[in-house]
């Protein structure tokens, strides 16, 4: 089988063809505002938890007698009651955090692909077997369970927590890839692929995955952060092992050493913003991929910006296009002529 | 109809899924900790309530796996969960009966505010693009990524000890006997209103994004240009044409994320320590409480499932085609 399906036969000339186009799509994803700042904010995150255990001033677990100390230029973030360095302990989690979210990120993503794909172009009953078992898992609350299963193990290391997180949070990929599929199924292109004699697997993954890369990747996202705030959430309540450093340690230890009565707020402030931080980077980057999937969400914030300098006021009802910048000189179809007639009746 | 009969069914089949998972977690894990504590209170259970728990946790293995299965059935239909070993000789299911009631209400009608708010706004805003309504998506972007316990641990470090205007923990006032008095009530309406604005807050982002999304996809269709070119009024454009048609997916979107959003929910009842179902499940971790557990996870479970149940008659009732079909 493997021996008998030979690659096409690819011409240098058709090689590099695509490979230009791929490199512009590229730089229309990185035209995005939104994904830029993503980027670079995950970026940052990924570079603490490569290097955050070498550049923590203290050994976070250390306790020192100066306890509940405010930020001071010793320890940047205060100290904690038992005077570990606060700054340290969110140098080091970072790792955790991120190993875990991205982990069962990529885990639970090869559980929708292999499902949703499965079931969106095979169709029949095992598309309606595996449809109904990822809406099962849809519904059934995820983190309650996360918390009853990992509560029943003796001792749940960070492998555990991401496996339990993707086993339980690969159903919404999974349908949103399903839908996609079967909207692809019948293109002419994998018709042609089906006219040729190709096998069902070689379309599924030369024909039909390359189609929903983008998807995928915001699937991916998506499940990341689901599986971030998961574990977080987790360590918060104190189910999984808590001298593991994580972001969500920390807020452990903080709540259940009354951090909030006493008003230490450099105790559970930073740690939380980090994972705004961290949450915020992905949605912009997963923005940035549902603008560039959906193209009609992608013009509507160009199209602003051009009729904002023009001092027109954005009216519904003109078709939002992606234009180009030549094409930028044209008044926008259907656009009122100034902004000074305030048209209650628009004639688009 | 049929629509309707095909999701009671599907209900029918998770309802019967999520209690089958109830009962194989236990078997898959290492059942020593559950054997060591059933031990510990031999001779101060009665025999029938040792065997509920062998049941439970399948410690019973002279029997074979159907039997057990059959067995644990038969349990659940007498509403035997158990017992609670943190609240010994507590029953599990009188401790869901207590916290039950206070979960259904605050989260209930918080999440449903959240939802009305939230597409509300995402309504105003998909309408308002490109104005400085875009503003407030950074905003919603933001609260959408952070965790619904962390903007409770801030609630509560503002309002209640920065500022205390609002108690920072419980349910009701602690002088007072849980009753239908209006004096309880109102301390139970005075204690709920910081967790109900924690969840409202968090939970909102995600309807504002969704409904604005949907609200920019409907406003360039056809019968939104027609209705303009009508003549029609602009409010009436936008909420009986553009809105009217974006907010089916954000509906079928509130049953699908509700299991997620009571997650959340339910952490934020640990933050405040509210007495329902989350506090609870905090409470029963904290304590190896394995039947108080498994209990609050069914009736978790089943009730994301009437909720969901809810919301599909409701998309019933908005969406013809679903009715047409029958």
């Amino acid at each position: 089988m493997v021996t008998a399906v030979e690659p096409p036969a690819v011409t240098p000339g058709a090689t590099t063809a695509r490979r230009s186009r791929r490199g512009s799509t590229n730089l229309l994803f990185l035209r995005n505002r939104k994904t830029v700042v993503g980027l670079i904010l995950l970026t940052f995150f990924m570079v603490l938890a490569l290097i955050g255990d070498v550049i923590a001033p203290y050994d976070p677990s250390a306790t020192s007698p100066i306890g509940l100390q405010p930020p001071s230029t010793d320890h940047l973030l205060g100290t904690t009651s038992l005077g570990q360095d606060i700054l340290s302990q969110i140098l080091v989690g970072t790792r955790g955090v991120l190993v875990v979210a991205f982990l069962a990120g990529a885990l639970a993503t090869v559980l929708s692909v292999l499902v949703g794909i499965t079931a969106g172009y095979l169709g029949g009953t095992s598309d309606e077997v595996l449809s109904l078992v990822s809406n099962i898992f849809l519904v059934i609350p995820a983190l309650p369970l996360i918390i009853i299963v990992t509560g029943l193990l003796p001792s749940a290391g960070g492998l555990t927590i991401a496996l339990i997180i993707a086993l339980t949070g690969w159903a919404w990929g999974s349908r949103v890839l399903r839908a996609q599929t079967l909207s692809l199924r019948n293109r002419d292109f994998v018709e042609a692929a089906r006219a040729n004699g190709e096998s069902t697997w070689r379309i599924i993954i030369f024909e039909i995955l390359p189609n929903l890369t983008a998807v995928i990747a915001s699937g991916f996202i998506g499940t990341v952060i689901f599986a971030m705030l998961s574990e977080i959430t987790l360590a918060f309540i104190g189910v999984t092992s808590i001298s593991d450093w994580n972001w969500g340690t920390i807020l452990f230890w903080a709540q259940s050493n009354q951090a909030l009565a006493m008003g230490a707020w450099w105790w559970f402030v930073p740690a939380g913003l980090c994972i705004a931080g961290v949450g915020t980077a992905l949605t912009l980057i997963n923005f940035g991929i549902d603008e560039f999937v959906n193209p009609r969400l992608r013009s509507t914030g160009q199209n602003a910006k051009v009729l904002r300098a023009k001092k027109i006021r954005a009216r519904v009802g003109f078709t939002p296009v992606l234009r180009d910048t030549t094409a930028d000189r044209k008044p926008p179809r259907g656009a009122p002529p100034s902004r000074r007639t305030p048209l209650p009746k628009e004639q688009p | 109809m049929k629509y309707l009969l095909r999701r009671g069914a599907f209900y029918l089949l998770t309802a019967w899924a999520a209690i089958t998972l109830n009962f194989f977690i236990p078997r898959m894990l290492p059942g020593d900790p559950v054997r060591s504590l059933i031990n510990r209170f031999q001779g101060r259970i009665s025999v029938e309530a040792t065997e509920s728990l062998y049941i439970l946790f399948g410690l019973d293995e002279g029997r074979p796996l159907w039997r057990q299965y059959l067995d644990y059935w038969g349990n659940l239909f007498s509403g035997d969960l158990g017992l609670s070993f943190a609240y010994f000789p507590t029953p599990v299911a009188d401790i869901i009966g207590q916290s039950l009631p206070w979960t259904l209400v605050l989260v209930g009608l918080s999440t449903i505010l959240s939802f009305l708010l939230g597409t509300m706004l995402g309504i105003w805003v998909g309408w308002r693009r490109g104005t400085w309504a875009d503003g407030l998506l950074p905003v919603t972007n933001f609260f959408a990524a952070i965790p619904y316990f962390w903007i409770g641990l801030l609630a509560i470090a503002l309002f209640a000890v920065v500022w205390p205007v609002f108690p920072a923990s419980g349910g009701y006032d602690g002088g007072l006997i849980p009753s239908a008095t209006p004096e309880f009530i109102g301390s139970a309406v005075y204690h709920g209103i910081l967790p109900a604005v924690t969840i409202i807050i968090s939970s909102m982002a995600g309807w504002i994004l969704g409904m604005r999304n949907m609200m920019v996809t409907v406003s360039s269709e056809d019968y939104v240009t027609v209705a303009h070119a009508k003549g029609l009024p602009e409010r009436k454009v936008m909420v009986g044409y553009a809105a009217r048609n974006a907010i089916l997916p954000n509906i079928s979107g509130f049953a699908l994320s509700l299991g997620f959003i009571v997650g959340g929910t339910l952490v934020t009842e640990m933050v405040f320590t509210y007495p329902g179902i989350g506090y609870m499940l905090y409470q029963a971790v904290g304590a190896k409480d394995y039947p108080l557990m498994q209990g609050f996870f069914l009736v978790i479970t089943l009730s994301v499932l009437v909720a969901n149940m809810l919301a599909d008659i409701a998309y019933a009732v908005l969406d013809p085609r679903t009715r047409q079909e029958a």
